[in-house]
């Protein structure tokens, strides 16, 4: 037997501590049962490993295999976003805001932006091709991003296949995001006013044949889980969250929905003309990780419905502006794709360098120093994958936000980790974590 | 009066009662430029930051019924863009919060948000709470200031549980001390983290980006135009 250096232990001033780097068990239950230790161990699980979605560090304490407490630790991914905004005008904001929740970056926007909006009182002049695209955008955004959460939730718990599956169909989402926004992923395409660009030509087929796919893949999931007895016996029970926890907690999203309460904010409080929208909330009655997967499966055909219909409308918008017609507030270039395929936007270059002086001190005055936005403060929440995430957006009058606070339904909704946790399996706290789907990104920011 | 008064047209260009005008700082020239440069006069502007002022009442719809079920506390009332603030004095937080639970069914508290303003002195620090009735499907503000010189704020946690990551992050950030929190440490920024990064006074840092024979300043030392 080969000598493990790191699992042996070390003595320390907190007793005696084991770096565990897998396949080292034997050597670590020797340790601990050299001494009278072994009834109380604690363990501290990443930041750095593969079932914890991403950089979240937990802190348990074991007794045998049963966890009797279970802490998190957290901002190991914290960039400062929100200051890094103050410095940066109300438009560049949306570039910023977009990396954080990275596996719903266009609900990040959109609450920043209706934030915006509603502070530069335009709400009502965004016209309604924009608003479409913003449903139809955040909504396939839902899909991927409920996929990620089925397929590193199956992956922890061993189905491989899950996880295959739900990447590839993510992919083929992320392949649209890149046809209309040009990236797949942090694309600051929804601004203050509307988007940025019209959609590109050939997008509603894409779109069409997308649908037409998942419809016949979705069904792949429900066969692959819905009665899995291996499935079943991992998630059912497990993460357990009552209704009233749920609110004492802040919890939103598919886990309040598993508790069987339709509280939905596209329904309840609508924006982006949701309630012209078909769609169905969809709740599950048994408050536990395996209804929180089956809300989330349901809720993908619930959104690749409003997508249908979303691009229905488009076909019939053709042409539509896709940006408020203010001028002192809408981008005053348009972005081509050269030969190079790079964007830019050489006949505006040629307007503002070449023939208009008034051109060009307009695009200084927007672009450079940006717009003014009145003073005061709002809070419009959207309903993201994970629950409500709202952005406090507050003014004091200048070119910049003074002050942009995301309200993360990650950041809430992980606080739960203890109560779903402790008095469980080691196993199962992994599932109660891949129930929350809680995006690293998004609770550091 | 002829129909055409202007403050007909733009109901927002009626000025505001004396004495309800909300000042908080004020914003000297136009083009971020200080000292050098600036030949156009702009330079000499001194404009104040004026927030929205108190409401009047009748209110209208639920507002004025939560506004008379916190007539304990006195508050302010600001309605703005169509949400109503309540600015509560500090002590009084545990009291409103109590009353918007239990009587008024605001279920959901989703989260605190500090805001730092330099200038609004005496009330540096606000702590600024979001709260949520499923039941009626309303939302209000609850804000509350605390002075640099003491950031002192009661917490919410043994009201609203979910307070407690969001205090955290908010001491964390803004150095309001929530008094009552069960254990209020840093949560994002390192343990042995000096200062409070969201604060005003707190640089944003950076170092300056060379690319092509250019420099690009950190954002903080660019020129702003704000």
């Amino acid at each position: 037997m080969s000598t493990d250096y790191y699992a042996s232990g070390a003595d320390t001033t907190d007793g005696k501590v084991f770096t565990v780097t897998g396949q080292d068990w034997d050597s670590i239950a020797q340790g601990l049962s050299d001494e009278e230790m072994a009834e109380r161990v604690v363990v501290n699980m990443g930041p750095q490993h593969p079932s914890t979605h991403g950089v979240l560090r937990l802190i348990l304490e074991l007794e045998g295999e049963t966890v009797t407490e279970a802490r998190c630790g957290i901002g190991y991914l914290h960039t400062g976003i929100e200051k890094n905004m103050e410095f940066r005008s109300w438009t560049q904001g949306v570039t910023f805001c977009t990396r954080m929740d990275y596996l719903s970056p266009f609900f990040n926007e959109m609450t920043y932006v209706l934030g915006v909006e509603r502070l530069l009182g335009i709400e009502d002049d965004v016209p309604e091709k924009a608003q479409v695209m913003r449903v139809l955008l955040m909504e396939l955004n839902r899909i991927s991003s409920h996929l990620v959460c089925i397929a590193t939730g199956g992956m922890e718990i061993g189905a491989l296949t899950v996880m295959t599956i739900g990447f590839r169909e993510r992919e083929l989402v992320l392949d649209l995001f890149e046809l209309i926004t040009g990236l797949r992923m942090n694309h600051a395409f929804i601004r203050p006013g509307g988007v940025a660009q019209d959609l590109p030509h050939g997008a509603l087929d894409e779109i069409r044949s997308f649908i037409a796919l998942m419809r016949k893949r979705l069904p792949e999931y429900a066969d692959l889980c819905n009665a899995n007895p291996i499935f079943k016996g991992r998630l059912e029970g497990v993460g357990h969250l009552d209704l009233e926890g749920c609110l004492a907690l802040g919890m939103t999203g598919p886990v309040l929905r598993s508790t069987g309460y339709p509280w939905d904010l596209r329904k309840t409080q609508p924006y982006c003309g949701y309630e012209t929208y078909d769609f169905e909330v969809q709740t599950w009655d048994t408050s536990d990780a395996y209804g929180r997967f089956r809300v989330r499966l349901n809720e993908m055909w619930e959104s690749l419905k409003i997508v249908e219909q979303a691009a229905d409308r488009l076909a019939k918008l053709d042409g539509a502006p896709v940006m408020v017609a203010d001028k002192k507030v809408a981008w005053p270039s348009q972005l081509a794709i050269g030969s190079d395929g790079m964007g830019n936007s050489l006949d505006h270059i040629r307007h503002i360098m070449g023939e208009s002086m008034e051109a060009l001190i307009h695009h200084f005055k927007l672009v450079t120093e940006g717009f003014r936005v009145p003073p005061g403060q709002v809070y419009v929440p959207v309903e993201s994958p994970r629950g409500e995430l709202g952005a406090h957006v507050v003014s004091d009058g200048g070119t910049r936000p003074f002050r942009a606070h995301f309200r993360d339904p990650s950041f809430t909704n992980l606080q739960a980790t203890s109560v779903m946790s402790e008095g469980g399996m080691v196993a199962d706290v992994i599932v109660a974590i891949a129930s929350i789907d809680p995006v690293m990104g998004g609770v550091d920011r | 009066m002829t129909d055409n008064d202007a403050t007909d047209q733009m109901p927002e260009n009626v000025p505001a009662p004396t004495g309800e005008v909300h000042e908080v700082g004020v914003r000297h020239g136009m083009f971020g430029v200080h000292g050098t440069g600036d030949t156009s006069g702009y330079g000499g502007l001194v404009r104040p930051t004026v927030y929205p002022g108190d409401a009047q009442r009748p209110y209208g719809g639920w507002y004025d019924e939560v506004a008379d079920a916190l007539e304990v506390a006195t508050p302010r009332v600001v309605i703005d863009r169509g949400e109503i603030t309540f600015h509560v004095r500090r002590e009084d937080l545990p009291t409103v919060a109590k009353l918007l639970r239990d009587e008024l069914k605001f279920e959901l508290l989703s989260g605190v948000s500090g805001v730092h303003y330099p200038d609004d002195h005496g009330a540096e620090l606000h702590a600024v709470y979001h709260l949520l009735s499923m039941t009626y499907n309303r939302r209000i503000r609850v804000e509350v200031t605390a002075p640099d010189a003491d950031p002192h704020v009661p917490s919410l946690v043994p009201l609203y549980p979910t307070a407690d990551w969001h205090e955290r992050e908010t001491f964390d950030m803004f150095g309001i001390v929530f008094d009552g929190h069960p254990a209020l440490t840093r949560i994002l920024m390192p343990d042995d983290w000096p200062g409070h990064p969201q604060r005003k006074d707190y640089p944003l840092g950076g170092i300056p980006v060379e690319y092509k024979g250019g420099s690009v300043p950190p954002p903080d030392q660019r020129r702003s135009y704000n």
